[in-house]
């Protein structure tokens, strides 16, 4: 009906409005999604720092990336979390019952991942800019940083929407946040991968996270990036469209 | 529209679930503004209906119109004129009453919310109570905010699938009496229910669904000459727990 796809943009607000309130209420969100990587920040730079050696006399510059990663893997949880609560409490069904589009509900969770992880990541931007992170990096480059988190966000919300949406207990809505969770440490996030053991690194240098941090701190730090941020884009894209495929194929078969 | 006076019209339904068939042939009809009680034991396939005739759930066969709408191939049409109250109540728990019904009147797109949301919060009691989340609202406060949301836009149609299981003996009276004042309005109420009393108090007419299907259908009157001619005998009767209950709350607001 025309009246729906007239109104489809106006119901997505609603929807966004209302996830992003469930984001602001939730202090357990915000801790998780802000406070910890700050805090896990502060940890490297001030305690474990020190003892670095990551080839830099900026650790903070070296270190913000990965934490950049590790707030937004972070929220991952929670986009499972609110989708499942949704379908349990029946709140889908009676959005499904109302003469509105069906996947405007789904794609109000989506936004509000965006919206919330670009609200963390400002966040914790300016407080490495307090600790003394300096980037060289013009309006294009910090545009492409912005870019490769938001489709880094995007395929983690999707993989979190087929979790959310096909859980049967809370536990196993959230339990696909532990593995990804897990991914950044083994990473180049914190220390350059050369100095682990060859397992391990193989592991590191051939994992999604690994060309993501590489790209970002290429891009902060006014290097030249390399072949890298094309391996970031295939990884990111390439999640996005299995995982988006699966969970709308979930989404579809709920009704 | 509702032609004939006819709201609902199920011809010939048939629904299983992969192997199990749940409905095996169901008939019945609902005259637009009457209240309308499908009674029937848990399992026996009365939500399964609802969900049909609100558009969730598609049928394997069988012709089913609500306002003159078919359910299959004009199902915005059908969501345009119905709401439907599901077995548990759907509210959002992090928003507080005054939130959900907002939430609701603009999904509905109505021009000017507030003043609606004011009389809905006060015609159910919650205005007191408007401006808390709703998880801390009692089990008949909730229910009552979820038939509140259900009411927004004046939908001509209502589905309320056993709106007083879990509520104690005070909310299922509340709840009794909002009934039969939306009936009083002219709205069309499709009730389904476990307790034969709730159908008696409330229904112009009752349907009893069992193995899926109707086994009986008509007025109060005409299901009790179904029945063997009452037997006069002396018992003494027992006030059961509920008519304690009720007489004590009855006493203390009374003193």
């Amino acid at each position: 009906m025309e009246a729906i796809k007239n109104y489809y943009l106006a119901d997505m607000g609603v929807m966004l409005g209302r996830s992003m309130r469930h984001v602001f209420r939730s202090m357990d969100t915000i801790i998780t999604v802000t406070i910890m990587p700050i805090a896990m920040m502060l940890l490297f730079v001030y305690v474990l720092g020190g003892a670095i050696n990551a080839g830099t006399d900026n650790y903070v510059n070296y270190l913000l990336p990965g934490i950049l990663l590790i707030a937004v893997a972070n929220s991952i949880g929670y986009v499972s979390f609110r989708l499942f609560t949704d379908v349990q409490r029946g709140i889908f069904e009676r959005f499904n019952s109302m003469p509105i589009a069906r996947s405007a509900a789904l794609w109000g969770h989506v936004l509000t991942s965006l919206v919330s992880n670009v609200i963390s990541v400002t966040v914790i931007v300016l407080v490495a800019l307090v600790m003394g992170f300096r980037s060289p990096a013009g309006v294009l480059s910090w545009l492409a940083v912005g870019g490769i988190l938001a489709m880094f966000t995007l395929a983690l919300t999707w993989v979190a929407a087929i979790a959310g949406l096909s859980a049967k207990s809370i536990d196993g809505a959230s339990a696909i946040a532990y593995p990804i969770h897990f991914l950044p440490l083994v990473s180049s996030a914190f220390v350059p991968t050369k100095t682990m053991p060859a397992a391990v690194r193989a592991f590191a240098e051939n994992q999604p996270l690994t060309p993501m941090v590489e790209a970002i701190r290429a891009l902060l730090s006014g290097q030249p990036v390399g072949g890298e941020i094309w391996l970031a884009l295939a990884w990111c894209l390439g999640i996005m469209f299995v995982a988006y495929a699966w969970a709308m194929r979930v989404y579809t078969k709920r009704r | 529209m509702s032609q004939n006076g006819i709201a609902i019209s199920v011809k010939g339904l048939k629904k299983s679930y992969k192997n199990l068939p749940v409905l095996t042939g169901v008939d019945f009809e609902v005259k637009t503004g009457s209240i309308f009680a499908l009674l029937g034991p848990n399992g026996a396939g009365k939500t399964t209906i609802v969900r049909i005739l609100a558009t969730l759930l598609r049928q394997d066969s069988g012709k089913v119109t609500v306002n003159g709408f078919d359910v299959v191939s004009q199902p915005d049409e059908v969501r345009q004129s119905i709401s439907l109250t599901g077995q548990f109540a759907a509210v959002d728990e992090i928003l507080t009453g005054r939130e959900n019904l907002t939430m609701i009147a603009r999904l509905r797109h109505l021009p000017h919310p507030q003043p609606i949301v004011d009389d809905l919060l006060q015609r159910f009691s919650l205005t007191d109570a408007a401006d808390r989340r709703a998880s801390t609202y009692s089990g008949g406060m909730r229910r009552r905010l979820d038939i509140a949301m259900s009411l927004v836009g004046n939908s001509r149609l209502i589905f309320l699938d056993e709106p007083t299981t879990g509520l104690d003996p005070e909310g299922r009276i509340e709840v009794w009496k909002i009934i039969e004042e939306l009936a009083d309005n002219g709205t069309t109420v499709f009730l389904t229910t476990q307790y034969l009393e709730e159908a008696e108090q409330l229904a112009d007419r009752i349907a009893i669904l069992h193995k899926g299907k109707i086994i009986v259908d008509g007025t109060l009157g005409e299901l009790k000459k179904l029945f063997p001619p009452a037997k006069v005998e002396y018992i003494e009767k027992q006030p059961t727990l509920e008519e304690i209950f009720l007489t004590i709350i009855n006493q203390k607001t009374t003193v």
